[in-house]
């Protein structure tokens, strides 16, 4: 998507936003949860697809950003679009303190810390201490905000849209991030962290404002889901989350924002094309389905579409320089 | 003119007309010949043990299906996966209602994962019956009229004890135990519920736990040291084993009541120690189908053939499968109350309206009953004892 020019990223929204009125109810409800997956992943993509970083651990932002929103609302009676920036910068600032341990780990042991976040948070969520805010296991039941100003839209259009417009928005916001000083230092990072050094990059704090901003992405995703799934709890935040959000970033393809939104919708639907698909053992053919993606398009599906676009236009006689731009770098090189 | 061409319209138009009645806004999910029924249930993930409760209940509508269904109608009964996460189960309820077109939801399992659809099939006048879990919130009918529970919920249960020991042991001194969490103060208010205003004078000393704490020892020495001779405990499995032990080990002991959600003599009693347990008093409302008692009980002996021949292979001492028969029986009932009219307001109504239903895997003397005032159908327990190696019934049924 990126880089194509901005008549064909507008008519991508025009299609987006006609969705929400060719859909109704229960579908609504899927294409919104897939942009909160998106935006979630892209928080993935900032972190693991650039710097390097694995963290199996952002279901634990996700978490605190939609139990952010819920108590804000709930028992502050915060207006729903007060609450984003919130929920986001909270899980910022825990974003930060996760990307600590960041600075001494890598590669699977950074892994497990994250892993150790997504076990840990729902069972905090349950503490004693805090069951006055968070309702304890019973979780907290999130009244969604009404349609305002009179507008003719069925609920479940209004929270497919303001769900879709904070999607476009920090989908803009990490393009930016991605194509400017800081992606360059962090894909620097990723490759070549003793040269990245020596040319001056202070590798402690791309690494700890990588985890900040990614953290903020998936917080935000969060705070969404809270308004469209209008109840969280502990048990709504489970390991399986993070492992799913996972799932999406390398299925889409790690390095592309694009890719965040393929791999939202894999995380979507994929389960439940399984259990159409066979009812007694959708997660065999769910494996199975994760395993051919993989197979036939290593670098995930927006990868897999790079290079069939960059194969045709091979025959296409292209010249070859622009051929190596296209594969040589990720989606976001300019 | 009466001819073979309005004849045949008019045939038509009768055959035609109970279809469009059904297609009617008031009962969606609804045809001549079948009525389609919803559920959520853990098929994946930690709690998919719970998938043999929507197994039993399609094995049983399997069975009313090939007896000819309902009043001529068969149950087309879907159940879908939510892995036990509330946010998957909003999704797979709303699909089923809007996009399978269901005409209710029936036996949703879970706590969290009922409590995240309660508002949604409120707001949208769709019931939610018969929901699989033990919490007291399943009857508020005053709140939340289209949502009914089934099982006897952990605060009618603690209400049970209250009245034994009024009745037996009025003059004792009740020491309580339990998880800091809303399974464990259902407890509390069910003793209080049974107790009334005896409770301040009979009910000595409180302590809670959290689940975060490794043991419960200090918990059991300050209740032993209160003088209590009636130890009230309501603990998931792991503290339960550790509490009949520890009590055990101080040598203190009370006539000990032990929630029904521990009473696993695999999970609980054996770790525990199956000597230290001697004595434990529980309540139940099923028969257990690995108690030898009820070989040649008539009641046992039906779901025995029904698990023989539609859940061929399934385990027949999980509990689970006793427990969808019944909740699928009463389900059975409410729909031939029904009548004709399967609007989503009359299932409601008569699920509302069940009177001294017998269910043949609940204990004898054990009845549904309910009213537009009592969404709690399971209102009555029985005593067991634990004999140091098996559970032992003893006195009649109590009613909370």
């Amino acid at each position: 998507m990126i880089g194509m020019p901005g008549l064909m990223r507008l008519l991508g929204i025009a299609a987006l936003v006609a969705c929400g009125f060719l859909f109704s109810g229960y579908h609504l409800f899927q294409l919104a949860q897939t942009a909160v997956y998106a935006v979630a992943i892209m928080g993935l993509v900032v972190v693991t697809g650039t710097t390097g970083q694995v963290s199996l651990g952002h279901g634990a932002f996700y978490a605190v950003g939609a139990y952010a929103t819920a108590i804000l609302m709930t028992n502050f009676g915060w207006p729903f679009w007060a609450t984003l920036p919130v929920a986001g910068i909270a899980c910022a600032a825990l974003g930060f303190a996760v990307g600590l341990p960041a600075l001494r780990l890598s590669g699977s042991y950074l892994a497990l810390v994250t892993f150790a976040l997504a076990v840990a948070v729902p069972q905090m969520l349950r503490a004693k201490a805090l069951e006055q805010l968070t309702g304890g296991v019973q979780g907290i039941v999130v009244t969604a905000p009404d349609v305002p100003f009179g507008l003719p839209l069925s609920q479940d259009q209004y929270l497919y849209l303001v769900t879709l417009a904070v999607a476009v928005l920090m989908f803009a916001f990490a393009h930016n991030i991605l194509r400017g000083r800081t992606w360059r230092a962090m894909v620097a990072l990723r490759d070549q962290p003793l040269a990245a050094e020596a040319a001056g990059i202070d590798i402690a704090r791309i690494k700890t404002r990588a985890f900040a901003i990614s953290a903020l992405f998936t917080g935000i995703a969060g705070a969404l889901a809270a308004i469209i799934v209008q109840f969280v709890a502990p048990d709504s935040f489970q390991p399986q989350l993070s492992i799913a959000l996972f799932v999406g970033l390398v299925v889409g393809g790690a390095g592309s924002l694009a890719g965040a939104v393929i791999g939202a919708a894999f995380v979507e639907f994929a389960p439940l094309l399984a259990e159409q698909v066979n009812k007694n053992a959708p997660g065999v053919f769910y494996g199975a389905l994760l395993v051919a993606i993989l197979f036939v398009m290593p670098g995930g599906v927006a990868g897999g579409f790079r290079r069939l676009i960059a194969g045709f236009q091979w025959r296409r006689h292209k010249p070859p320089s622009m051929l190596a731009k296209q594969q040589g770098g990720t989606a976001h090189a300019e | 003119m009466l001819n073979r061409r309005t004849l045949l319209g008019s045939a038509a138009l009768v055959a035609v007309a109970p279809v469009l009645r059904a297609h009617a806004e008031d009962a969606p999910g609804v045809t001549a010949g079948a009525i389609k029924l919803g559920n959520t249930n853990p098929h994946s993930g930690p709690a998919s043990a719970y998938g043999a409760i929507a197994n039993a209940d399609t094995a049983y509508f399997n069975m009313i299906n090939e007896q000819g269904g309902v009043n001529g109608r068969k149950i087309d009964f879907i159940s879908l996966d939510d892995a036990y996460s509330p946010p998957k189960t909003v999704e797979q309820t709303r699909r089923l209602i809007e996009q399978d077109g269901v005409a209710f939801i029936f036996n949703g399992l879970g706590t969290p994962c009922q409590s995240a659809v309660r508002a949604y099939m409120n707001a949208h006048k769709v019931p939610q019956l018969f929901v699989a879990t033990g919490a007291d919130k399943w009857g508020d009918y005053a709140h939340f009229p289209w949502t009914m529970g089934w099982q006897p919920s952990y605060r009618t249960e603690a209400a049970i004890y209250a009245k034994y020991l009024l009745n037996e042991k009025p003059q004792s001194k009740i020491a309580v135990l339990y998880q800091n969490d809303d399974f464990g103060k259902d407890y509390l208010l069910g003793l209080k519920d049974g107790l009334g205003a005896k409770y301040g004078e009979m009910v000595v000393k409180e302590a809670s736990y959290e689940t975060t704490d490794p043991t419960i020892d200090s918990q059991a020495v300050t209740l032993q040291s209160s003088g209590a001779d009636v130890l009230v405990t309501a603990a998931t499995p792991k503290w339960a084993a550790q509490t009949i032990r520890k009590i055990a080990e101080l040598n203190w002991k009370p006539l000990h009541f032990m929630t029904n959600v521990s009473v696993s003599v695999g999970a609980v009693i054996k770790p525990a120690g199956e000597q230290n347990a001697a004595g434990m008093i529980t309540g139940a409302y099923q028969k257990d189908p690995t108690d030898p008692k009820w070989a040649n009980d008539a009641g046992m002996q039906e779901w025995l053939a029904f698990m023989k021949k539609y859940m061929p292979g399934a385990d027949i001492s999980d509990n689970n499968h006793t427990y969808g028969f019944g909740v699928s029986m009463t389900m059975e009932q409410v729909l031939k109350q029904c009548g004709n009219d399967l609007s989503r307001g009359n299932v409601m109504k008569q699920a509302a309206n069940l009177k001294d239903l017998d269910i043949p895997v609940l204990l004898p003397g054990i009845r549904i009953n309910t009213s537009p005032t009592n969404f709690h159908p399971i209102r009555a327990m029985q005593l067991q004892r634990w004999t140091g190696k098996g559970w032992e019934l003893f006195g009649s049924v109590i009613s909370a």
